[in-house]
């Protein structure tokens, strides 16, 4: 812009557009607190790993714990239940990522999804993957292996989904084993 | 206020001259309730006042909930039990809080559907629709978190459930879900943010309600006839109207008294009946109750939420057109804020020129066919997600949208409209006028 036509009203427009501004960065800056308030806390977000006993567990039962506020399957398969999964192709799945925070990124074979080789240990969240229903286990539903009462969803002995709402098969939080008796999460 | 021509108050004692002139209250107040109002007015227009008597029950009978009440998941259970067995009063004052969330909804849906039948959406009262929309949802809102309160087991996976929605949103989900929670799960954060919420919101109700009569004394009622009040003078005007007061004011409340002695019959002899027996038992993040059912206010949503599975063409479609962004969960939920988006579009979808559906015989039908369809979802909505369930829930859902997007445009150009009364004292009249007498003494 030329000087000739730097009238009067430009160095009020530009203190207009400076306070408006100002304004605005303010709102944001006394907003921002308040909206992010409401995530995680700090004693929510320092949740350590577990270790579980599983000593008690038998072949063909599962127990369920409360890992960072929810449940998790540490099921012990018979070899049925082994046979069962591993018999799957893949082409029969819906989803075919084995969701395994350990292996990501893998096909959902049932030898991806379990913890040990033999595959007689699965832990997996119980949480189902459509809106996060706790899903019931020992053998429920169409596949044997979980079923979720709340809009039908049904998981096989690998706690994949086959049938119903939910997209994807159960995810397998961070896990190891430790001893034969104990298993860490987290 | 601008519109109908009518007294306005006007300060006679000196007291009253001292108050006019430093803050006109008692003016406020006297226009509003001398309102001009269409003297055919029928029985469905009695729902805005037991809308309002439910605001004001459901906000004193919660204020002294809160005063025995705690938010806590250790606690929260055992201090509704205190407010049955221990507080003096309590279980009636909890009874009439939980089933006049009921009585609040009812009076919601029939007021929504008044409006839908008798055109109260279209021009000029969009505005007034548009706000009763927004209560409509902060209704939903408050109802939700006030049901996460009691911490049952329906309580805690309904809010799994709910806020799971949020977790469907593609990308962002997880974090807004987890942002909404205050953790990864339900659990004290979410109950104490859904407490402060949940007092919080009836005041902002409050608000857009006083926003919402506002708008339609800006604009003057709708009525039956659809027809507008004659306003080219006052002597004109007060052929069509009477004032709100007492006229309507006496027959408003005679109503409410009919209809508060069904509830408090409902509150007082089966006030578990429109509740779960599941939300007795205290919550366990650790079970999921066999079946999960919202209350029955959300049930046509939530069959539309769940109708949309992933074996459905339509689904496909657009998972594979969106390359799989929009997955069945996110297409679910976005249907059911869909039926309520386009129930809020109603005044632009319906291209009748002719306002009632008393006048509008081919309307009258489709209009029928969508209160049915209500009913049907409702009833579906709380069916285990089996064959024949899915289908009615299908076919139900698609019957909602397509009275909006498809029939309401279309039949403002198929169909013929009766021509209805020149005014209202002419409708007035021949239901209860001298003619109408004479004829009916012939």
């Amino acid at each position: 812009m030329s000087h000739a036509e730097d009238h009067a009203g430009t160095r009020r427009d530009f203190l207009y557009y400076a306070t408006a501004g100002a304004g605005a960065v303010t709102a944001g800056a006394a907003v921002w607190p308040l909206v992010n308030q409401m995530n995680p806390s700090a004693d929510v977000q320092a949740l350590a790993s577990i270790r579980v006993d599983v000593s008690g567990v038998e072949v063909g039962t599962q127990i369920t714990v409360l890992f960072q506020g929810k449940p998790v399957f540490i099921r012990r398969r018979t070899q049925e239940e082994i046979d069962e999964a591993r018999a799957v192709e893949m082409s029969e799945l819906i989803d075919t990522d084995d969701r395994n925070a350990n292996k990501p990124g893998l096909e959902a074979t049932d030898e991806n999804r379990a913890l040990d080789e033999a595959g007689e240990w699965l832990v997996m969240m119980g949480v189902c993957t459509h809106l996060g229903c706790v899903p019931l286990g020992d053998g429920a539903g169409d596949f044997h292996g979980w079923f979720c009462p709340c809009h039908g969803s049904h998981y096989d002995t690998a706690g994949r989904i086959r049938k119903g709402p939910a997209p994807q098969n159960l995810h397998i939080p961070a896990v190891a084993i430790i001893d034969e008796s104990t298993i860490q999460l987290g | 206020m601008a519109g109908i021509p009518h007294d306005h108050y006007e300060p006679k004692t000196g007291i009253e001259k001292w108050l006019h002139s430093r803050l006109n209250v008692v003016g406020l107040a006297y226009d509003t309730l001398m309102i001009p109002t269409p003297k055919n007015l029928n029985w469905m227009w009695i729902w805005g006042i037991v809308l309002a008597f439910c605001l004001v029950l459901q906000i004193a009978t919660g204020v002294v909930l809160v005063m025995h009440y705690t938010p806590h998941v250790d606690l929260a259970f055992a201090s509704i039990e205190h407010i049955m067995r221990d507080v003096n009063g309590g279980h009636m004052i909890r009874y009439m809080h939980m089933n006049g969330a009921s009585l609040f909804f009812v009076a919601v849906y029939a007021h929504i559907f008044r409006g839908l039948y008798y055109g109260s959406y279209k021009a000029p009262r969009e505005v007034t629709w548009i706000i009763g929309m927004l209560i409509y949802l902060v209704m939903m809102g408050t109802a939700f978190m006030g049901y996460v309160l009691p911490w049952g087991q329906m309580s805690f996976h309904g809010t799994a459930v709910i806020t799971g929605l949020f977790g469907a949103i593609p990308g962002i989900g997880e974090s807004i879900q987890t942002w909404l929670l205050g953790a990864s799960a339900v659990g004290q954060p979410a109950l104490n943010r859904f407490f402060s919420l949940h007092y919080l919101l009836p005041f902002v109700l409050a608000g857009l309600v006083i926003l919402h009569i506002w708008a339609f004394h800006t604009t003057g009622n709708n009525n039956p006839t659809g027809v507008e009040v004659r306003r080219g003078s006052k002597a004109e005007a007060e052929k069509d109207t009477l004032p709100f007061w007492p006229y309507f004011v006496i027959k408003d409340v005679f109503a409410l008294a009919v209809i508060l002695v069904v509830f408090f019959a409902i509150v007082g002899f089966m006030p578990n009946y429109l509740g779960h027996p599941d939300n007795y038992i205290e919550a366990n993040p650790l079970a999921t109750p066999a079946h999960i059912v919202p209350e029955w206010y959300f049930l046509p949503f939530y069959a539309i939420l769940r109708a949309f599975t992933a074996d459905v063409w339509l689904v496909q479609l657009v998972s594979f057109v969106t390359g799989g962004i929009i997955d069945a969960k996110f297409f679910g939920v976005l249907a059911m804020f869909g039926a309520i988006a386009v129930m809020a579009l109603a005044p632009w979808l319906d291209t009748s020129s002719v306002r009632s559906g008393r006048y509008r015989p081919m309307f009258k039908w489709w209009f029928a066919i969508l209160c049915v369809d209500f009913m049907v979802l409702m009833w579906v909505g709380a069916r285990p997600t089996e064959f024949p369930y899915d289908w009615i829930s299908l076919i139900g859902s698609a019957y909602w949208f397509g009275y909006f997007l498809v029939i309401l445009p279309l039949l403002g150009v198929l169909e013929k409209p009766i021509t209805p009364p020149a005014t209202i004292e002419d409708d007035f009249n021949a239901h209860y006028g001298k003619d109408a007498d004479a004829s009916a003494a012939e």
